[in-house]
């Protein structure tokens, strides 16, 4: 005869603490709790210690102080008596600056390298492998001081540009002037400027917005916008009776006219750069340390995107391109819509971890002088009030911020072009 | 009915391919000239070539080997080829490699108040970091490579311990009771487990030697330093400099961060809430700054934070800085292997019975860490590349190095000569990393 007996009730001990999984994890994770805790209160006290020996209790009032220090190149105004903060703006918006324009022509160098090292032609892909191994396999910090060394001892001289015959002459028409002071552009100007909105009164974080720049970017949207109307009732058109519409010279001039009325309305010309006694004048200067560090930023880190890309293209198996073939798809659409959306599951992601590096290798701008947040925050303002932990709390809060808003776009994007498995 | 055949009924011999098709002209023809655009990118390409090797060579072999300043070189120049510019002088290299090799490391270490002139002493010139370098590819080589006999990981064993003493000088005893400890914790757990049980053991196997490195190493060191004296000169950290220098707060950094970043991601990777967000938020926090402001915490902050009156060198801080910056690269290496590993791997072990140390030794570990040999080294490649990093903070490393001699009257002036060959050094070191990774991967990969 047998009898059914309840399973023994489980009573809790404390050795089940240790012994049974179900509790272990608790007990681990309060052990792990306990230890950081411990940690940040030693760290903080020790910091607080040390702080009051020195006497320098944190503060942040420092940014409030005039800075005292000029910035060269800079994206809105400034002068040496504007607060640290504001010189940490511009630092900051001088970093993005630069990581901008870096990641632009590193990516279109890294694709067309990443592209070319995969030609049939071996000479071309040779030279694409020592140019990728070349710039992999040397420090970005060499590049950039080597970049800002060729710029400064190779290019002329601005009375290189006087005389009768000169021995160095401007570039692409007399509009753009190579020296080594840096590189003179041509700059927008309007003749019937409709001003500048000034925000933020006289605080630290004032900025002017052009009028103009803002009308042309609504008449530019606008036109985009109408396009697409367009191009979608040519769809519908094209669905409804199989016929589609031209739809390029509307599209076309949908483009340029409304957008070239308003500039000519608006007096548009360009500002060339002159030469006017030692110096160039007018025109947008570009200085050496910005194009040093940005020449250097892009072709290091386009060696990389290249061999993202390459590995990319080469990651869809052939199988898929004879597949596409073999419906009857054309070259063209092949690449459109069975290779590139694979290719750029796997490009993606470690490129958006390049621009990434890019942005952060900016900060080695210190090392040519370039007022990045890093020069600026980092750099003179650290020495100069000597708030250390300010400072560089400060200067990592910025990158952090960077950083988690660029991860987050990828993780969406991981997410949303993740493979389902189970 | 005629009996001719129209159709051959014999076989004709094979022929021998076209000649435009097979050697040389073929390949060309395949590969350099197959239609006007290729052709015209070749001929593109090969000027080019042309024009950058001729400058290259030409600025590399007709330069100046023997001069003591720039203008000595530019009279040689001069002299010989009538103009400066296109010619190398490399006699700053002749003059200044062993600066830029061992920044101002003495060659022959004294004690304090002892005074050995040059080139005397009973060993050849800077036998100590010679020797260390030598020993780091013995320790290194049955690493990487196993087909050596496995009795020199007793040299790798040994290395971690060897090398700060060669390198700083010191007593022998200091890093022999920091070894100590290991052998402490080793025979706590062997002795203590039969008695107190398994995790007794464990825990004071941990604790046993985290005291004794913290309150007891110092005071035993000295006091068997005082009985019998193994010591030799101590060398100052500030006198470390160049590829030394580079090379050691790289090997420091790519070893010290291998075990930390596993760790770290198996901790990101666990199901425990606490550990897995301790685990995100240091490696999130140190992968989103850049080096150079963990530089910065070395350099003026990392005192701060530590107890009043502690005062450890500034290489040691870097050291520290760097190899936690590595361990977050590495960690989320080590964690796409984790990833991208099958999923029936996990539940293969779970069903065997194995707990979770033996299933991630047995059967986690040694499938992604193959996963992400590739990652690893690039991870490595751009912790020694980084290490460049330091002459910001003032730290002699080759880059800094350089500007140290641009600043004397001799040498002012000079660029490319000096980056060349930093650049020729790195390129030699991470070249020969990325080429051992393609070798591994090549070894290890075991499908079909």
């Amino acid at each position: 005869m047998t009898t059914l007996t309840d399973p023994p009730k489980a009573s809790f001990r404390l050795s089940m603490l240790i012994y049974d999984t179900r509790y272990r994890s608790l007990t681990i994770q309060a052990v792990a709790m306990i230890g950081f805790m411990l940690l940040a209160a030693w760290l903080i006290n020790n910091t607080m210690t040390n702080l009051e020996t020195l006497g320098k209790t944190p503060q942040f009032g420092f940014l409030l102080e005039p800075a005292g220090y000029d910035i060269n190149q800079r994206l809105l105004d400034y002068n040496s008596q504007d607060t640290h903060m504001r010189a940490s703006l511009l630092g900051l918006l001088n970093t993005l600056l630069v990581a901008v324009m870096g990641c632009i022509t590193a990516t279109v160098i890294g694709v067309l390298v990443g592209v070319l090292r995969l030609s049939k032609n071996w000479i071309v892909a040779k030279i694409m492998t020592v140019y990728v191994e070349m710039f992999r396999n040397v420090p970005v910090l060499l590049w950039i001081v080597l970049a800002m060394a060729i710029l400064i001892e190779s290019l002329p001289a601005p009375r290189a540009f006087r005389g009768e015959n000169p021995e160095a002459t401007m570039n692409l028409f007399d509009t753009v002037a190579v020296t080594n002071r840096g590189i003179y552009v041509p700059e927008p100007l309007f003749s019937n400027s409709l001003g500048n909105i000034h925000l933020l009164g006289q605080s630290s974080l004032r900025f002017d917005v052009s009028v103009d720049l803002i009308a042309i970017l609504i008449v530019f949207g606008l036109s985009i916008f109408g396009i697409t109307k367009v191009n979608a009732r040519a769809k519908r058109i094209q669905e409804a009776t199989g016929d589609r519409p031209n739809t390029l010279w509307t599209n076309l001039g949908l483009f340029f006219v409304p957008t070239g009325i308003l500039l000519a309305a608006l007096g548009f010309h360009l500002g060339y750069p002159e030469l006017k006694g030692f110096n160039f004048k007018g025109g947008t200067h570009m200085r050496n340390s910005l194009i040093a560090l940005w020449l250097a930023l892009s072709l290091y880190t386009a060696a990389f995107i290249a061999e993202i890309v390459r590995g990319g293209i080469l990651a869809v198996s052939h199988g898929q391109t004879e597949a596409a073939n073999a419906l009857g798809m054309r070259p063209g659409r092949t690449m459109r819509l069975v290779i590139l959306p694979q290719a750029l599951r796997v490009i993606i992601p470690p490129m958006i971890s390049n621009y990434l590096n890019l942005t952060k290798n900016s900060s080695l701008a210190i090392a040519v002088g370039y007022m990045d947040i890093t020069g600026t925050l980092g750099g003179i303002t650290m020495n100069q009030t000597g708030r250390e932990l300010e400072t560089v709390l400060m200067l990592m809060l910025c990158y952090l911020t960077i950083s988690l808003s660029i991860s987050m776009v990828m993780n969406w994007y991981n997410n949303r072009v993740k493979l389902v498995e189970r | 009915m005629s009996d001719v055949s129209f159709v051959r009924t014999e076989m004709l011999p094979e022929k021998e391919p076209p000649g435009s098709s097979v050697g040389v002209i073929g390949w060309m023809r395949a590969n350099l000239f197959d239609g006007v655009i290729n052709s015209i990118l070749t001929i593109l390409s090969l000027i080019f070539c042309y024009f950058v090797l001729e400058g290259l060579l030409s600025w590399t072999f007709q330069s100046v080997w023997n001069a003591s300043s720039l203008t000595e070189c530019r009279e040689v120049m001069v002299a010989t080829w009538g103009k400066t510019h296109g010619h190398a002088c490399w006699a700053v290299i002749n003059d200044r490699w062993l600066q830029l090799l061992y920044g101002f490391y003495p060659p022959y270490p004294a004690e304090a108040g002892v005074n050995f002139g040059e080139g005397t002493g009973s060993w050849p010139a800077y036998f100590r970091p010679n020797l260390s370098f030598v020993l780091l590819l013995i320790a290194v080589a049955p690493v990487l490579f196993d087909k050596l006999p496995r009795k020199l990981l007793i040299v790798t064993a040994v290395y971690p311990f060897l090398m700060p003493w060669l390198m700083w000088g010191g007593s022998l005893w200091g890093p022999l009771m920091v070894a100590a400890g290991f052998g402490i914790g080793l025979l706590a757990y062997r002795l203590l487990t039969p008695v107190i049980g398994g995790l007794g053991g464990i825990i004071v196997a941990i604790a046993l030697p985290v005291i004794w490195w913290l309150f007891l190493v110092g005071s035993v060191a000295a006091g068997l330093e005082s009985v019998v004296s193994i010591s030799i000169p101590e060398v100052e950290s500030r006198k470390f400099g160049g590829f030394m220098l580079s090379i050691l707060i790289g090997v420091v950094a790519i070893g010290c961060s291998l075990p930390i970043g596993i760790v770290l991601a198996l901790g990101r990777q666990s199901d425990l809430m606490i550990v897995k967000t301790l685990c995100v938020g240091f490696i999130e926090f140190i992968r989103g700054v850049p080096l150079i402001t963990l530089l910065f915490v070395a350099s003026v902050l990392l005192n701060i934070f530590l107890p009043p009156g502690t005062e450890f060198d500034i290489i040691l801080r870097v050291l520290i800085m760097v190899t936690l910056f590595a361990s977050a690269y590495m960690a989320e290496v080590v964690r796409g292997g984790l990833a991208a590993l099958p999923k029936g791997q996990y539940e293969g072990a779970d069903s065997l019975g194995l707990n979770y140390w033996q299933s991630q030794r047995l059967i986690i570990m040694p499938q992604a860490l193959k996963i992400s040999i590739p990652g690893i080294v690039s991870t490595f490649i751009g912790v020694f590349k980084d290490t460049t990093l330091v002459s910001i903070i003032g730290l002699l490393d080759p880059l800094g190095l350089s500007n140290a001699i641009r600043a004397d009257a001799a040498w002012n002036g000079i660029y490319w000569e000096l980056f060349a060959f930093i650049a020729f050094l790195f390129f030699v070191f991470c070249f020969g990393m990325s080429r051992y990774s393609m070798y591994l991967e090549r070894k290890l990969h075991k499908g079909h």
